[in-house]
């Protein structure tokens, strides 16, 4: 009997999984050195995980308001979003028709988690973010790549790229596209730096991102690109609603891969 | 901080206060004009509160006069937008107020202030400013955070007259500045600084670019080049041509001038000197400190000076970083052009004036062999092209440029220019003569000086030769007969 049960519960994983597969891509743990290290737990390690190949856009925010009435702008409770909360939107379930094939912002950290709820995932946490980020087309630590960096760094500089179109540019050694270069991400623990007990403890104090402090807590001076998502991760609230912030979601790896282990 | 911190600093501040009061009466000699170092303005009084007035660069609010500390208003946008920083060539800038340097903020000592700063919407990145007016918090970092689309306000009160930088302190710093993040603050003493005629806003800035100076289009900011500290551009007011051409800063002979200077850096300490100028007084790093007689000021990343003179005579006065390569190469020149009657008895107008010409394209002493007027020597059009091609990295390339590229708005270009190939003889006058006024070459027009040039015939000859049979002009050959033809003219 149980044996069965593990059966079917198998069964409804791996075809769950299977039809959010073909938009998620797999990415392998491992450990890897966070910008602001905590103590001497220098090394964070980062289990398996699926993350979205692409960002969120609008249209598939579109498909998600229609289904949840409460997320539509004029229903949506005031503490999750702000007023600019989709205030680009015609009305409260139509989205700029211009922009549906555009990454989705102008949405809360509230909004963005309820979206990955809604499909039976969940935000990707800081690290898992930057460590699917750190890949290159050919590295999955391209970090020391000096041409890299730079594009990254040039890219953060373009203005209005919150308007390119999901998923044209190339993808990553993991095979996701637009890390880099379109928008910036929500992530569960967005502000773990910053507001968390154990970072002050650690003298990441809330000041750490200023001045001479922002250099104290770094491991990796030269990682300017970083320097500016984490400054950017410790100036917003959950309830921003922000012009050049959008998502995509991420969901655990683990349970698939100790079925199918045994 | 703990109440109990809180206790021994203040113990170590009357320490400090004590100790100063036994050294200032130890050492009266220095000049000062102040009589405020003990006066503590954070007890200061505000009657009634204003709207405060912030300016663009060059330009600068009214100054504060006789009225008291009040509670001011004051707001500021930030911008990342394209803008230009040199002809042709464009940059992503950051900015307080939509310029580079900032809006100059003009307040009073005593003075309450409540600052709103914005983000715009369409901004990529949270920004904050850090006033070096400001006692505590980062000089108000902290507390102006704020994210695209949103806006915070903050107060404080200024506690210490003089005049101070503020810049974005966002992590990474470095580039924040490196972007045009920073401007100028000036917290005028009780009672206001001494009226003048005119009063100006400069701010010195190094940009790193990922093309080299001059290369077109717009261009990224170069990491790299900012570690190692090598500015591809050192401009006064965001821009090689902020201050000169139409953009010029204006006066009359006999005014007296204030300039409020700055460097926002990052990295360079600007040797700042107007050519043709003596500052009368300088508020030494914006303090209290004031020296007399001064000819080029030292000014470090993230400090300022004020600086005070009387523009005697009529002419064209020229801001540089005296660090001279960054004037000539990089962009550090800005003109303030003084009008009026000439005043003989300060400046007879018999010797020239105006730019300050590096070494080697001034009066130069020429081997003495062959010095009286000998048979002119004949050399064919490719000797004659070798030998100017040497005399031209002598006397023409700091100004003309290494290709003949000019520099924009300052000197005329010779590569491809329409007024060099319409005429030889006039090219050749030039040489011998010296050339002053507006001319126009190539579309744009130049308004400088330059001096004749002390060259045998042959030099003359040579170096217009090899300047006409290079950069795409029309080769012509230039004879030492024919400048000697225009010499006896």
């Amino acid at each position: 009997m149980k044996t069965f049960m593990m059966a079917v519960l198998a069964f409804l994983v791996v075809t769950n999984t299977t039809a959010q597969e073909k938009s998620m891509a797999l990415v392998d743990g491992g450990n890897y050195t966070p910008l602001y290290g905590v103590g001497e737990q220098a090394d964070a390690e980062v289990l398996e995980f699926y993350l979205d190949i692409n960002p969120v856009s609008y249209s598939d925010f579109q498909l998600f308001v229609q289904q949840n009435p409460e997320w539509q702008k004029s229903k949506v409770k005031k503490i999750f979003a702000d007023s600019r909360y989709l205030s680009n939107w015609e009305n409260d379930t139509q989205a700029p028709t211009d922009l549906l094939d555009k990454p989705v912002t102008m949405i809360s950290w509230f909004a963005a988690k309820a979206y990955c709820e809604c499909q039976g995932k969940r935000l990707p946490t800081v690290d898992e973010w930057e460590f699917a980020a750190m890949a290159s087309a050919s590295k999955k630590d391209a970090r020391e790549d000096s041409l890299y960096n730079v594009s990254i760094l040039r890219s953060y500089e373009q203005p209005k790229t919150y308007l390119k179109t999901v998923g044209l540019s190339p993808a990553n050694y993991w095979g996701i596209k637009d890390l880099h270069g379109m928008v910036w991400e929500w992530t569960q623990d967005f502000n773990s730096i910053i507001l968390t007990g154990e970072s002050r403890n650690n003298g990441n104090t809330d000041a750490g991102l200023f001045c001479a402090a922002g250099a104290i807590g770094a491991k990796d001076m030269m990682n300017y690109a970083a320097f500016m998502r984490y400054a950017m991760r410790s100036s917003i609230k959950a309830n921003y609603a922000i012009t050049t912030i959008g998502f995509r979601c991420a969901k655990d790896a683990l349970p698939q891969k100790h079925i199918t282990s045994k | 901080m703990s109440s109990k911190n809180r206790y021994y600093n203040k113990r170590y501040l009357y320490l400090f206060i004590l100790l100063s009061g036994i050294l200032f009466t130890a050492c009266t000699q220095g000049k000062s004009n102040n009589s405020n170092h003990s006066k503590d303005y954070s007890k200061t009084k505000v009657f009634g509160e204003m709207v405060a007035e912030l300016t663009s660069p060059p330009h600068v609010p009214p100054p504060i006069g006789n009225r008291p500390a009040m509670k001011l208003y004051m707001e500021m946008e930030i911008t990342e937008e394209e803008m230009d920083m040199a002809d042709g060539v464009s940059y992503l800038f950051w900015t307080f107020g939509g310029t580079v340097p900032g809006s100059f903020i003009r307040a009073r000592v005593g003075d309450e202030v409540e600052f709103k700063i914005k983000n715009h919407p369409d901004n990529k990145l949270p920004h904050n400013i850090d006033l070096h007016a400001v006692t505590g918090q980062g000089g108000g970092a902290e507390a102006s955070f704020v994210a695209p689309g949103h806006e915070k306000t903050f107060s404080f009160k200024l506690i210490n007259p003089g005049l101070f930088v503020y810049h974005c302190a966002t992590a990474p710093v470095g580039m924040h500045i490196a972007n045009g993040m920073y401007g100028l603050i000036l917290v005028e003493p009780e009672g206001g600084l001494p009226p003048v005629d005119k009063e100006f806003y400069v701010m010195q800035g190094d940009f790193y670019t990922e093309g080299r100076f001059g290369e077109p289009g717009l261009q990224p900011f170069d990491m790299q080049k900012a570690y190692d500290e090598r500015p591809d551009y050192v401009v006064f007011n965001g821009s090689t041509t902020a201050l000169s051409g139409e953009n010029a800063l204006q006066a009359t002979a006999g005014e007296t001038i204030r300039i409020f200077f700055g460097n926002g850096g990052p990295n360079l300490v600007s040797s700042f000197h107007v050519i043709g100028e003596i500052f009368d007084k300088v508020y030494v790093d914006g303090g209290d400190q004031i020296n007399s007689n001064v000819g080029t000021i030292l000014v470090p990343a993230g400090g300022a000076a004020i600086l005070e003179f009387k523009a005697d005579v009529p002419s064209n006065l020229v801001l540089v970083d005296h660090s001279i390569f960054r004037a000539f190469n990089k962009g550090a020149l800005g003109i303030l052009s003084v009008t009026g009657e000439e005043n003989e008895k300060i400046f007879a107008g018999e010797i020239m004036e105006g730019i300050y010409l590096p070494e080697g394209s001034t009066i130069q002493k020429m081997p003495k062999d062959g010095n009286t007027i000998s048979a002119p020597v004949t050399m064919t059009k490719s000797e004659l092209i070798d030998t100017g091609k040497k005399i031209y990295m002598q006397a023409c390339f700091a100004c003309h440029q290494a290709n003949g590229e000019g520099v924009a708005n300052a000197f005329p270009p010779l590569a491809n220019a329409d007024y060099l190939n319409a005429d030889v003889n006039r090219s050749i006058d030039v040489l011998l003569h010296g050339l002053s006024g507006e001319i126009t070459v190539n579309g744009k027009k130049y308004n400088s000086i330059m001096p004749s040039q002390q060259l045998k015939d042959e030099e003359v000859a040579a170096v217009l030769t090899y300047v006409y049979n290079s950069w795409g002009n029309n080769g012509a050959e230039v004879t030492p007969e024919m400048v000697n033809k225009r010499r006896k003219k």
